[in-house]
């Protein structure tokens, strides 16, 4: 390549870089007005132009404001972090457990059974949460955390991506465990699962995210605020609050952080799950 | 070899019990429950057996509803624009980022922070930034000479854009990186073949790009359809319909019916007109992917 071509790529490449930076950083600028809203006095939230490294820090008034005290915003968290452990958990280990029927043991309508939950994952959830709502009723499982996690512990897009990993094991591998005499619980529990932990830590991961980000589930299966979880809670500090925007923001902030730092330790997780069936192959 | 049998199939329903136990109550009853209540007259305070069927009577009733008929229409201008924007923008967004580009995974990261982030959060942070009087957005308008800047949220015409613009906006780091995927598949030697013969970035751009992405194409258009058609937890929280009937869409309109007026007759007819659409769309793409959709 002569030199001048060189040096046009080189400035293409640049010219493309400012391009992405810019539209990245419209990407994030709502974000950092987030954060620095959450940091400022009340009065200094809208003035304009933005101030987006604070003048008058307000900081830690903010943020205990939101945890103590009336506000509670503690509660929504804890009830947070109960209902999304409990669900990812569940979740994995149902979607596992079904994923390996389906892939690894021979039975009669297999084929058929499967087509059958796959084919339910076109019908949207607002066919089935009224129908929900009213066995959730007659069970006594309304209004409670264990309801709203037993909703959560079954998917079949879960158990769909576990199945994908797992028939693509070969079958050599569980087939020398059984002439060795192991069941089919010891090949699940000792070879099946150390080799899908890949997929097992995308599956926590997106059902963390989605779990911890829920809305609509809570908003109709939850009526005591002393329930609620973090998007619901946020809702009613809103609109119970409205006029104290740098404490909205804190909450936002709070809401947001547990989902960078899953992001941060497990971006090609997430990405990776993200993406089953989007590409071929 | 009878006895083994048994055991594969003990083992079997040992594994599927409780998936199975949840697609029972959580999929395959409701189902079937909401398909007999969308043709139903049904009070709920007085038991199962007050459920009256009414025929087609709760169908003809909502599209009376001038509610109903334009959360139908808001919800197709919804998924129309969010998917046709937001699917090209990815797309173009995505090839800048793959074949020309410093610091790509600091890039790739940053846009897609909105998707990973919380909705309900992020809808908030927005309703602020687009608050009418102090708003930065609205600030920044009037200070580059905006008289009359829009009122966005409470704007009955511009309600929408709003909307489209915070869904676009969110979702468009998951698009591109569906797109930098797809596009790590095409061999790079069709675009050598195509510069030795003297294309230039354009063409090669529309006769070697979009063809070869088609699959990821599809599968975004199909899904981006079906999502933006489900959207209710942007608008619940930014405009919860209004002002007037401007935002609501169909999940809305279901919702209301449902939880605000307790109507399951009509929200059940209307959660399965939602059915039958995403249906229809999938078959329809389903069968139009051969004609468009180019697999190696």
């Amino acid at each position: 390549m002569t030199n001048k071509a060189v040096i046009r790529k080189k400035i293409i490449r640049i010219v493309a870089t400012l391009v992405l930076g810019i539209m990245a950083l419209t990407m994030v600028l709502p974000l950092l007005w987030m954060i620095s809203a959450s940091m400022k006095v009340e009065a200094d939230v809208f003035k304009y132009p933005v101030e987006w490294i604070p003048k008058r820090f307000n900081v830690i008034a903010n943020y205990k404001e939101v945890w103590s005290g009336r506000y509670n915003f503690g509660i929504f968290y804890l009830n947070s972090i109960k209902v999304t452990l409990l669900t990812t958990f569940l979740q994995v280990l149902i979607s596992a457990m079904g994923a390996y029927a389906f892939s690894k043991i021979e039975f009669k309508f297999r084929d058929g059974l499967f087509l059958l939950y796959i084919s339910m994952m076109m019908i949207p959830d607002q066919v089935t949460i009224i129908p929900k709502f009213m066995i959730f009723r007659s069970l006594k499982l309304f209004d409670k955390h264990l309801g709203l996690i037993l909703l959560g512990s079954f998917s079949i897009y879960g158990m769909f991506l576990l199945k994908q990993f797992m028939t693509a094991i070969p079958t050599a591998l569980s087939e020398s465990a059984k002439i060795d005499g192991a069941g089919h619980g010891r090949i699940f529990l000792r070879i099946i699962l150390p080799v899908t932990k890949p997929a097992l830590a995308t599956l926590a991961m997106l059902k963390f995210v989605w779990t911890w980000n829920d809305y609509q589930n809570p908003l109709i299966f939850l009526k005591t605020e002393k329930l609620y979880t973090i998007p619901l809670g946020m809702t009613k500090f809103m609109t119970e609050y409205t006029s104290f925007y740098s404490l909205i923001m804190v909450a936002a902030v709070c809401a947001i952080i547990p989902l960078l730092i899953v992001f941060l330790f497990g971006q090609k997780y997430i990405m990776d799950g993200m993406m089953v069936g989007a590409v071929k192959g | 070899m009878k006895k083994k049998m048994s055991k594969e199939a003990l083992a079997a329903i040992l594994f599927l019990a409780p998936s199975f136990l949840g697609f029972l109550v959580f999929f395959l009853f409701p189902v079937l429950f909401s398909l007999i209540l969308s043709f139903a007259k049904w009070d709920m305070a007085s038991g199962i057996s007050s459920i009256k069927f009414v025929g087609l009577k709760n169908f003809k009733i909502i599209f009376k509803d001038l509610w109903f008929t334009d959360s139908m229409k808001n919800s197709i201008v919804f998924t129309v624009t969010t998917v046709v924007i937001g699917v090209s923008i990815a797309l173009i967004l995505a090839v800048i980022l793959t074949r020309a580009a410093y610091f790509k995974n600091t890039l790739k990261a940053m846009m897609f922070l909105p998707y990973i982030s919380s909705t309900v959060a992020i809808a908030i942070v927005w309703m602020i930034v687009l608050q009418p009087k102090y708003g930065p957005v609205n600030q920044f308008l009037l200070s580059i000479g905006v008289n009359k800047p829009p009122n966005w949220l409470a704007d009955m015409k511009w309600a929408m854009p709003a909307l489209i613009a915070m869904y676009i906006w969110q979702n468009l780091g998951y698009n591109m990186v569906v797109y930098i995927a797809g596009l790590s598949s095409v061999p790079t030697d069709l675009y050598e073949a195509a510069e030795i013969d003297g294309a230039g970035a354009f063409s090669k751009f529309r006769f070697i790009t979009i063809p070869m992405v088609s699959p990821t194409t599809f599968f975004l258009v199909i899904m981006g359809i079906i999502n933006s058609f489900k959207v209710f937890d942007q608008v619940n929280v930014l405009t919860q319909g209004g002002p007037g009937t401007s935002t609501t869409v169909l999940a809305l309109y279901i919702y209301r019916e449902a939880f605000k007026f307790y109507d399951m007759g009509s929200a059940s007819s209307a959660a399965w007109i939602m059915f039958v659409i995403i249906f229809i769309v999938t078959i329809i793409q389903w069968i139009g992917q051969r004609k468009w959709v180019t697999y190696e």
